[in-house]
């Protein structure tokens, strides 16, 4: 079975994390770049896919020139292969660009099977990606899955919401998203680490991918982001004396927020 | 600067994979053994299933080739000591132990067949292993040791007792020194055998969570395949200590990394005199100050390295490193303390946990005191401890 894994990625949720005031994309400068925590868990479930079912899992990635870091870590993990789409062009993409850059990537891996993506990116966090790219590439979309399971050419998956959890199939090939509850990734092997530099890491523009720049970037993004402001900061909480009839007053206060 | 060994810039020294090995570390115990270690310290134990965790991760005899290892580089060895040291020197006690000193007197000195029955258990750490060198008489000076192996028809029979042992009580398998009549020579005794036995030191005020025993051999017999064929002098346990001192000149950096980071931390947060700490010049001079011996420190320990993968390395270039940055991370752990005032002598700051377990990091693998006479020993040509 083979997979492709897209990983992306993001500043360290740790770090402070800002956009530029020259067009308001993110300030990749100001804070450690990572591989996405949800995306080494769409990592581990491919090597896991992997180790029952056989197959190549490849990771495809877009993003500037240290998004190599975020490729070696999921290489060290153990995935075989992958893809590095980087290109000046592609600098402010929006998720429909995005989606249309990682869909011609996909086509240049043969005989792929699944596509498993994070359900959402934690910086970007629009959530949209890998239904967008489902519907380019004409294949079944099951999204935000806790579990995961293959049998034959069926894929089959859970997906947990707050009415309750759904139990999804698709027939194969088909594109996944996962959530945090789908696992908890290994740390990566020190042969793995050492093994990950000699693994196949090609780098493509979007020229390569028969894109044309002018559909990417800033400049070809539906949406554009105008202006960008820091969270006020957290107003003091509001004080509550029980004089007895504290109960109803919360629930005052929670009808009030439309709570309930 | 969250991490002061950026003051010079440190991680520009090192490649793609020597970072990866070693956030890779780090990573796995923030998770895993930072939020547990102070219990063990308080409590006095370590316990056995953190050696399988440690060989899952792959840091057990990560510098050996073969036989379950990974074989990295020496640097990559390095790395990891640091990040283990920097939560606790126990935790690195109990990987120098298995891997620089067990693993690699079986690696270096063993049968194939003595390789093939331990290498890969001790590597995934489902065997512990435990070095015996020291007794309670001879310590700097190893060479007058008493414990004793006597042929008899094809076996031997071993006499004696070892002294501070670390992972004594938790060993499956020990490496034994002993006299015979041809010279020094090692033996790999396993637990359970008959006459060999094992007491845990108890009421340590520092290197709290390890475990450090006694090896007492009473007519303790062993087949002539448990003998180390290779090993045919003390040139040999030298040897692995020179290797596990290698891990210490790193691992020192990282007790005095992670008890500078707690200074900094707590001097930008405690107000005094209406303004954080880090603020009055009295405290940035110790900070300052520490900071840079920690870079130096780390400086020093890279050239180690470097010498080491070359091939090159000598006895005097480990004494001078095992000397200065032990002696350097001593100093920056008490130093810290005192920028956290009471709070300093809890156990929730590592700073006081660390320098209490750099007491014996001080002592084992030879003083401070000893290193000086081997350096003394390669400037003067005059060796003044015989
Ligand atoms: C600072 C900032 C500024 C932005 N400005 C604009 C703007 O001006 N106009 C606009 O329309 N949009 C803008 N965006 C949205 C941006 O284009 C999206 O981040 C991007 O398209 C991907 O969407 P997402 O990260 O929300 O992905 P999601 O849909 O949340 O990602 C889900 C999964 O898809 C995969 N994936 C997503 N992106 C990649 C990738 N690059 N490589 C490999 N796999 C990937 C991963 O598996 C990921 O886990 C901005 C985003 C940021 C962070
Ligand atoms: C926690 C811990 C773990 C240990 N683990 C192990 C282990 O796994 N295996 C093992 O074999 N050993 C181990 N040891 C023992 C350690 O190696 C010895 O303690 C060390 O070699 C010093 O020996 P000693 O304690 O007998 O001190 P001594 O040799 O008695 O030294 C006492 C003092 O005299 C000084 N001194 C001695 N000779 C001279 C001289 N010629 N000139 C000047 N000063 C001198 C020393 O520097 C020291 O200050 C461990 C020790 C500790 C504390």
């Amino acid at each position: 079975m083979n997979i492709v894994v897209l990983v992306k990625q993001v500043p360290d949720t740790w770090s402070e994390r800002k956009l530029t005031d020259a067009d308001h994309t993110l300030d990749r400068e100001s804070a450690d770049a990572v591989l996405d925590e949800i995306n080494e868990r769409a990592v581990e479930e491919a090597l896991q896919l992997q180790e029952a079912h056989g197959g190549e899992v490849t990771v495809i990635a877009m993003g500037p020139d240290r998004a190599t870091d975020a490729i070696r870590k999921a290489l060290s993990m153990g995935a075989d292969k992958a893809i590095h789409v980087s290109d000046e062009a592609l600098h402010g993409s929006d998720v429909l660009a995005t989606a249309k850059v990682l869909a011609k990537a996909i086509g240049t891996v043969e005989n792929v099977d699944l596509v498993i993506a994070g359900n959402e990116a934690t910086d970007g966090r629009a959530g949209a990606v890998p239904a967008i790219l489902a519907e380019l590439l004409g294949l079944p979309q099951v999204t935000q899955l806790r579990k995961v399971t293959v049998e034959g050419t069926t894929i089959k998956g859970e997906r947990e919401t707050d009415e309750g959890v759904a139990f999804l199939e698709a027939s194969l090939p088909a594109v996944v998203s996962v959530t945090e509850k789908i696992n908890e990734p290994r740390y990566p092997s020190f042969k793995g680490i050492m093994a990950a530099k000699k693994k196949p890491v090609s780098t493509v523009t979007v020229a390569d991918l028969g894109i044309d720049a002018s559909e990417v970037g800033l400049s070809g993004a539906y949406t554009q982001v105008l202006e960008a402001a820091p969270k006020p900061p957290r107003s003091a909480g509001q004080r509550v004396e029980d004089g007895g009839d504290g109960g109803s007053k919360i629930a005052e206060f929670l009808v009030g927020q439309k709570l309930i | 600067m969250q991490d002061p060994l950026q003051l010079l810039d440190i991680p520009s020294l090192l490649s793609d994979e020597e970072r990866d090995i070693q956030a890779t570390v780090a990573a796995f115990l923030t998770d895993n053994v930072r939020p547990r270690v102070g219990r063990w310290f308080e409590e006095g134990t370590l316990p056995r299933e953190l050696a399988q965790e440690l060989g899952k991760l792959g840091v057990l005899g990560m510098h050996l080739e073969g036989y379950g290892c990974a074989g990295t580089s020496a640097l990559a060895y390095g790395l990891a000591c640091l990040e283990l040291e920097a939560v606790d020197s126990g935790i690195r006690s109990f990987v120098s132990v298995q891997g620089s000193l067990s693993m690699y007197s079986i690696w270096k000195y063993g049968s194939e067949e003595q390789k093939q029955e331990w290498l890969p258990r001790l590597a995934a750490g489902e065997a512990i292993g435990c070095f015996g060198l020291t007794e309670p008489d001879f310590g700097s000076n190893p060479s007058g040791m008493r414990t004793r192996a006597v042929r008899d028809g094809s076996d031997w029979v071993l006499d004696g007792t070892k002294m501070w042992i670390t992972n004594g009580g938790l060993a499956d398998v020990a490496t034994v020194w002993a006299r015979t009549e041809e010279g020094i020579r090692g033996f790999l005794v396993p637990r359970g055998t008959p006459g060999f036995s094992t007491r845990n030191i108890e009421h340590k005020l520092s290197m709290r969570a390890s475990v450090t025993s006694e090896l007492v051999l009473e007519a303790v017999r062993l087949p002539e395949s448990a003998q180390l064929p290779l090993a045919t002098s003390l040139r040999a346990p030298l040897s692995c200590l020179n290797e596990a001192r290698f891990g210490i000149v790193f691992g020192a950096v990282g007790a005095a990394r992670d008890s500078l980071q707690a200074a900094l931390d707590y001097s930008g947060t405690r107000i005094q005199f209406d303004k954080p700490i880090a603020a009055f010049q009295l405290t940035q001079r110790k900070l300052a100050s520490m900071a840079v011996q920690v870079n130096n420190a780390m400086l020093l320990a890279l050239h180690l390295a470097k010498l080491k993968e070359a091939g090159t390395l000598k006895p005097e270039q480990i004494s001078a490193g095992k000397y200065n940055n032990v002696e350097a991370a001593i100093a920056i752990a008490r130093e810290s303390r005192t920028i956290l005032g009471a709070n300093g002598i809890s156990l929730e700051y590592s700073p006081l946990r660390h320098a209490n377990n750099l007491e014996s990091v001080l002592t084992y693998e030879g003083t401070s005191d000893i290193h000086l006479l081997s350096i003394g020993h390669a400037l003067t040509g005059i060796a003044s401890f015989r």
